[in-house]
C-alpha cells in the first residue's frame, strides 16, 4: 500500500531536477562586466554597437569573456576588475569622444558567471534587492490635481477658441477648482453651445445650471476621461525620468509606477544621492523653431562662421541643420504627441495636438513658410537636441499636426515619446528615500545567509537524532524545499531583500512542522499496535488533513501582508508565501515518495527507523526502533 | 529518543481558569504598558530622516549630538547601532526643512564635528507614507483576523474560530507590550513578524481541534474537559518539537542575523513562546466555555417525513 504509481515518482524527481537547475545560477556568483547603453532616445544599441565594442576592445588586447546584448544594452564580461576599469574607460573613449556631450551611457556592471546554456534556459541567478546590493531608493508623488489644472486650463483655452469659432456669445469661461464654468446670457445660446460642446468636446460632462439671465454650463471631466489624464500623466513622468536617468550610468535602474500616482526610482550601485536627485528634479523643455534655409548660410556654419542669430544643430540622421535661435512655440502649448498612420497613405506618423493658443500660432507661421521646414528641439541642461525637423506643406489650423513621411514605425513612437518627454506631465515631490551602502548590502546578505545555515544545520541535527531515518528524510525533504524556493525566486525573478531572507529562514523553521507532524503520527500508530506500513500509510494519511488546515492559516496571513504591504514587508511576504506552497509539496509528496521508495516494496516489515517509541505500561521502553 | 512518556492524560481542563487569570493578568499588563509607555514606532511610520554612519574607532555620540545641536537639529535621537562603532541618527519631520536633503546636511555637520564617518544608509520617509503605512497594518491585521475565523469556522465551528482567534490576539497584544515595555523599535519587520506569528500559531489551535473532533467521532462517552485533556496531552510532543524548530531557526536570526533581523527574530521569538501557551492552553478552555459538545461534530440521522420526535416510523 505504500508504492507509488511511476508517474509520481518522475513528477518527484522532474521537480528536483528543475530546481537544481536553476537554483544553479546562484552558486556560480557574479564577475565584473562593463555594460554600454544609449543615454539619448535618438540613439539604439544594436549588434552594430556590440561588434564595435568587440573591435575596440580586441585592439587595445582587453581580454573579455563574452559579450551579449539585450535590452538593457551591450554587455561585456570581463575576468578582472582591473580589466573592468581598463575596458570601461577604453569604452568610455571610444563612444563619448565629446565628454560634454555623452551619446552612451559606459557604466559598471555585474553579470553572473553562470555557463552560457543555463542563461539560454532563462535560469538567471535571484534578483537582489537593494538592501543587499547597495544603492539608492526613491518612491516619488505625482502631483495629480496639479496634472489636471493643467489639462483643465488648457481645455478653457480650446473652449473659448471654439465659441469665437462658433460664434456663441458667452459671458465668461473659466476654471474652478475641478471644473469649467460658463456664463450665458439666454437659454437658446446655452443650448447651441450644449450642443457644439458634446460634439466637440466628448470627454466633457455638462450640466447646466443657474436661471433668468444669469445661465451657467458646468463642465467636468468625464470619469474615464480623468483616469486616462492620470495614468498618461504617470506614464509619462517615467518616460521622463527614464531619459533622465540614462546620465547618471546607472547599470540597471527600476522605474515602476506604484498605485495609481506614485513612482519607485531605484538605482542600484548609486552612492550620491545629491545628483541623482538633482537629475530627477530636472525640467527640460521642447521648443518649435525655424530653420534657415538660406542659400549658402549652412556651408558657412559648417566652416565655422554661424550667421547671426541661428544655431547649428544635427539632425537624428547625421545631417547639419541650421536652426534659427527664435522662438515660435514652446512645449507648454503641446497637450499631446502619438504615435499612429497617416490617413491617406497609411504611412508611420506622429500625431501632435496644440492647445487653442498654440494652434493659432501655429496656423500663423504654417500659412507663411509653406515650403520651408520648422525644427522641433528638446533643450535640456541649456542643451538642444533635433527631435524632427519636417517639412511645411500647407497651412495647418485647428491644432491638430501630423509630421509623416520617410520613417518608420519604430522612428515615430520614438518621437512621439520623445515630444512627450519633453517636460514632466506634472510636478514630483520625493516622499520616501532610502540609501544603503555596498558595505552594508553585503553584510547584510552574509548576515542573512549565516542565520538560513546555522538554523538548517541545527534543525538537522536535532531530527536526525530524534527521528532516525525518518529525521533524514525530513531533513532531505527540507533541503529540496530550499531548492525549490531559491529555484522559484530566480525563475520569477522577485526582489530578494534581507526580509525576504528572514522569510526563507522562517519558511524553513515552520515547514519542519509538516515533517514533525507525519513523524509523530507514525509514532503513535505504531505505539497503538499497529504494522509498520500500516503506521505509515495512515500517519501520512491522517497529518494531512491537519498539514493543510495549519498551512492555510498561514497562507491567509502571508496573502494579507501581500496585499497590503509595501517594500520590506512585500519582499517578505512573496517568499513567505512561496515558501508555504514549496514546503507543502516537499513534506508531503517528497517525503512519501522518499520512504515509499526506502519501505514500500518491503514485503516483511518488523520495524520502522523512526527513533525509539516509548509505550504506556512498558516502562523498560519498547525496542521498535532498529 | 522520546522526550514525552506520557502515561495518561494530562488534567489540564482542571486547570483552565487558572491559565486564563495568568493570561488576563498578563494581557492587562500588555495594553497598560501600550497605553502609558506607548510604542517605540520607527521612521516608517512616524517619518522623518534616519541616518546610518559608521565610524573606524569607537565612536563619539556626544560630540556627535552636540555636533548637530550646534547647527540647528532638534528632538533627535543618536545612539549606537549594533556595535560601539555604527550610529544610528534619528531626525524627526520637519515642516520647513527641505526633508529630502537633510540627509546631505547632516553628513556636511558629522565631518566638521566628528570626523571619519562614513555614510551607511540614509532612509527618509515622508509624512503621508507613515500615515499610510500604520493604515495598511491595521487593514492587514483585520483581513488576517477575518480570513482566519471564516476558515475555521468552515473547517470546524464558529465556537474554535472564535476562541482561537482570541487566544492568538492576545498574543498579538502580548508581542506589542513587550515592545512598549522595553521601548523596542517597531518597524515595518517586526509588523510582518507579528502577522506572521499570528498565522503561525493558529496552527497549534487547528491542531488540537483536528484531534479534538477526531476523538469526539471516535470515543464515546467522554466529558467535553476530557475529550479536550486527550486531545492536547496526544499533541503536545508535536507542539513542543515543532515550535522547538522553528525557535532554533528563529534563535539562529537573533544570534547571526545582526541588528537589521533583531528586532524581527524577537518578535517571533516571543510569539513563539507565547503562541504554544495560549492557542493550546487558552484556547481550548475558551472553547470549552463557548460550550463545544459533541453534537457540533456528528452528523445528525436523516429526519424521516412524517417522523414522530423519537424518529420512530411505522
Amino acid at each position: 500500500m505504500n508504492r507509488y504509481p511511476l508517474w509520481k515518482y518522475i513528477i518527484v524527481a522532474l521537480a528536483l531536477v528543475i530546481g537544481f537547475i536553476y537554483t544553479l545560477p546562484n552558486f556560480f556568483g557574479e564577475s565584473p562586466a562593463v555594460q554600454v547603453s544609449s543615454a539619448k532616445a535618438t540613439i539604439k544599441v544594436d549588434t552594430r554597437t556590440m561588434e564595435r565594442v568587440e573591435t575596440t576592445l580586441r585592439n587595445a588586447a582587453v581580454a573579455s569573456s563574452g559579450t551579449f546584448l539585450d535590452v538593457n544594452g551591450v554587455k561585456v564580461r570581463l575576468t578582472s576588475t582591473d580589466d573592468q576599469l581598463k575596458a570601461r574607460d577604453l569604452l568610455e573613449k571610444q563612444f563619448n569622444p565629446d565628454a560634454t556631450d555623452p551619446q552612451y551611457v559606459v557604466a559598471l556592471n555585474l553579470l553572473s558567471s553562470s555557463p552560457q546554456w543555463l542563461t539560454k534556459l532563462n535560469a538567471l541567478p535571484m534578483y537582489l534587492g537593494l538592501d543587499l546590493r547597495g544603492g539608492v531608493h526613491f518612491l516619488l508623488q505625482v502631483d495629480m490635481k496639479g496634472a489636471l489644472t493643467k489639462r483643465l486650463d488648457s481645455i478653457s483655452a480650446d473652449l473659448r477658441s471654439l465659441m469665437r469659432d462658433k460664434t456663441i456669445r458667452h459671458g465668461g469661461i473659466g476654471r474652478e477648482g475641478e471644473r469649467i464654468v460658463i456664463r450665458f446670457r439666454d437659454e437658446e445660446t446655452r443650448s447651441k453651445a450644449r450642443v457644439v460642446l458634446e460634439d466637440n468636446q466628448p470627454d466633457l460632462l455638462l450640466t447646466d445650471q443657474g436661471e433668468g439671465s444669469d445661465l451657467r454650463l458646468f463642465a467636468t471631466l468625464k470619469p474615464a476621461a480623468l483616469k486616462r489624464i492620470q495614468e498618461s500623466a504617470v506614464k509619462q513622468n517615467m518616460g521622463t525620468l527614464h531619459n533622465r536617468i540614462n546620465e547618471l550610468g546607472v547599470a540597471e535602474p527600476v522605474i515602476a509606477q506604484q498605485g495609481a500616482d506614485r513612482i519607485v526610482v531605484q538605482l542600484p550601485g548609486v552612492q550620491d544621492t545629491a545628483k541623482a536627485k538633482d537629475i530627477l528634479g530636472r525640467t527640460a523643455t521642447l521648443e518649435i523653431r525655424m530653420v534657415d534655409d538660406t542659400p549658402g548660410a549652412l556651408e558657412a556654419a559648417q566652416a565655422g562662421q554661424v550667421p547671426f542669430g541661428t544655431e547649428l544643430y544635427v539632425e537624428r540622421g547625421g545631417r547639419p541643420l541650421l536652426v534659427r535661435k527664435q522662438v515660435v512655440l514652446t512645449g507648454d502649448r503641446l497637450t499631446d504627441a502619438q504615435a499612429g498612420f497617416d490617413n491617406q497613405t497609411q504611412e508611420p506618423a506622429v500625431h501632435l495636438s496644440l492647445d487653442s493658443a498654440g494652434s493659432r500660432i501655429f496656423k500663423e507661421i504654417t500659412r507663411e513658410s509653406v515650403g520651408k521646414r520648422m525644427a522641433i528641439l528638446l533643450i535640456e541642461k541649456g542643451k538642444g537636441e533635433v527631435v524632427t525637423a519636417p517639412v511645411i506643406r500647407t497651412e495647418i489650423g485647428g491644432g491638430r499636426v501630423q509630421i509623416s513621411g520617410s520613417m518608420s514605425t519604430t522612428e515615430a513612437n520614438d518621437t512621439a515619446l520623445l515630444l512627450r518627454a519633453g517636460s514632466l506631465a506634472a510636478p514630483m515631490e520625493i516622499i520616501e528615500e532610502r540609501t544603503i551602502g555596498p558595505s552594508l548590502g553585503a553584510e547584510n546578505i552574509q548576515k542573512g545567509f549565516h542565520s538560513t545555515m546555522w538554523g538548517f544545520a541545527a534543525i538537522s541535527v536535532f531530527m536526525i537524532m530524534y527521528y532516525m531515518l525518518f529525521g533524514l528524510v525530513s531533513v532531505i525533504c527540507l533541503a529540496a524545499n530550499v531548492l525549490f524556493l531559491i529555484a522559484l525566486l530566480s525563475m520569477l525573478q522577485a526582489t530578494l531583500t534581507l526580509p525576504g531572507i528572514a522569510a526563507i529562514a522562517l519558511a524553513l523553521g515552520m515547514a519542519i512542522d509538516a515533517n514533525v507532524l507525519i513523524n509523530e503520527r507514525i509514532r503513535e500508530e505504531l505505539r497503538n499496535g499497529a504494522t509498520p506500513q500500516a503506521a505509515i500509510h495512515t500517519g501520512y494519511d491522517r497529518a494531512f488533513g491537519t498539514i493543510i488546515d495549519s498551512n492555510i492559516t498561514t497562507l491567509i496571513a502571508g496573502i494579507a501582508l501581500l496585499i497590503f504591504g509595501t517594500g520590506p514587508i512585500r519582499g517578505f511576504a512573496v517568499v513567505h508565501c512561496l515558501g508555504i506552497l514549496t514546503s507543502l509539496f516537499s513534506a508531503v509528496v517528497v517525503s512519501r515518495a522518499m520512504i515509499n521508495l526506502i519501505y514500500g516494496r518491503r514485503r516483511k516489515l518488523d520495524s520502522l527507523a523512526i527513533g525509539q517509541i516509548w509505550k504506556p505500561g512498558n516502562s523498560t521502553a519498547a525496542t521498535q526502533a532498529n | 529518543m522520546e522526550f514525552f512518556r506520557i502515561k495518561k492524560d494530562i488534567p489540564f481542563m482542571r486547570h483552565a481558569l487558572t491559565f486564563n487569570v495568568i493570561s488576563l493578568i498578563t494581557f492587562l499588563l500588555s495594553v497598560l504598558f501600550l497605553f502609558t509607555h506607548g510604542l517605540h514606532l520607527s521612521v516608517e511610520f512616524t517619518g522623518g530622516t534616519l541616518i546610518e554612519v559608521n565610524y573606524a574607532q569607537a565612536a563619539n555620540l556626544e560630540q556627535i549630538r552636540k555636533g548637530l545641536d550646534k547647527a540647528g537639529y532638534t528632538d533627535l535621537a543618536v545612539q549606537n547601532f549594533g556595535s560601539s562603532r555604527d550610529v544610528m541618527i534619528r531626525l524627526p519631520l520637519k515642516a520647513e526643512q527641505s526633508s529630502a536633503k537633510i540627509g546631505e546636511a547632516v553628513m556636511v555637520v558629522l565631518n566638521a564635528e566628528a570626523p571619519g564617518a562614513t555614510l551607511r544608509r540614509v532612509e527618509f520617509v515622508g509624512p503621508q507614507v507613515g500615515k499610510e503605512l500604520a493604515e495598511n497594518g491595521a487593514l492587514a491585521l483585520l483581513l488576517v483576523i477575518l480570513g482566519i475565523v471564516v476558515y475555521l469556522s468552515m473547517r470546524f465551528e464558529w465556537r474554535f474560530a472564535v476562541s482561537a482567534i482570541i487566544a492568538n490576539l492576545h498574543d498579538v497584544v502580548i508581542i506589542l507590550g513587550f515592545f512598549a515595555f522595553f521601548q523596542w523599535e517597531f518597524s515595518l519587520s517586526v509588523l510582518a513578524a507579528v502577522l506572521a506569528v499570528l498565522g503561525y500559531s493558529v496552527n497549534e489551535s487547528v491542531v488540537v481541534f483536528d484531534r479534538v473532533r477526531e476523538t469526539f467521532k471516535k470515543v464515546r462517552g467522554l466529558t467535553t474537559p476530557q475529550v479536550l485533556d486527550h486531545a492536547i496531552t496526544s499533541t503536545i510532543s508535536r507542539t513542543i518539537i515543532t515550535h522547538g524548530s522553528t525557535q532554533l531557526m528563529v534563535l539562529s536570526m537573533l544570534l547571526f542575523g545582526g541588528a537589521t533581523l533583531h528586532y524581527f527574530a524577537l518578535a517571533l521569538t516571543i510569539g513563539i513562546c507565547f503562541g504554544i501557551y495560549s492557542s493550546v492552553l487558552v484556547a481550548s478552555p475558551l472553547a470549552m466555555w463557548l460550550g463545544v459538545s459533541r453534537e457540533h461534530f456528528i452528523q445528525p440521522k436523516k429526519k424521516i417525513e412524517g417522523a414522530n420526535e423519537d424518529g420512530a416510523v411505522v
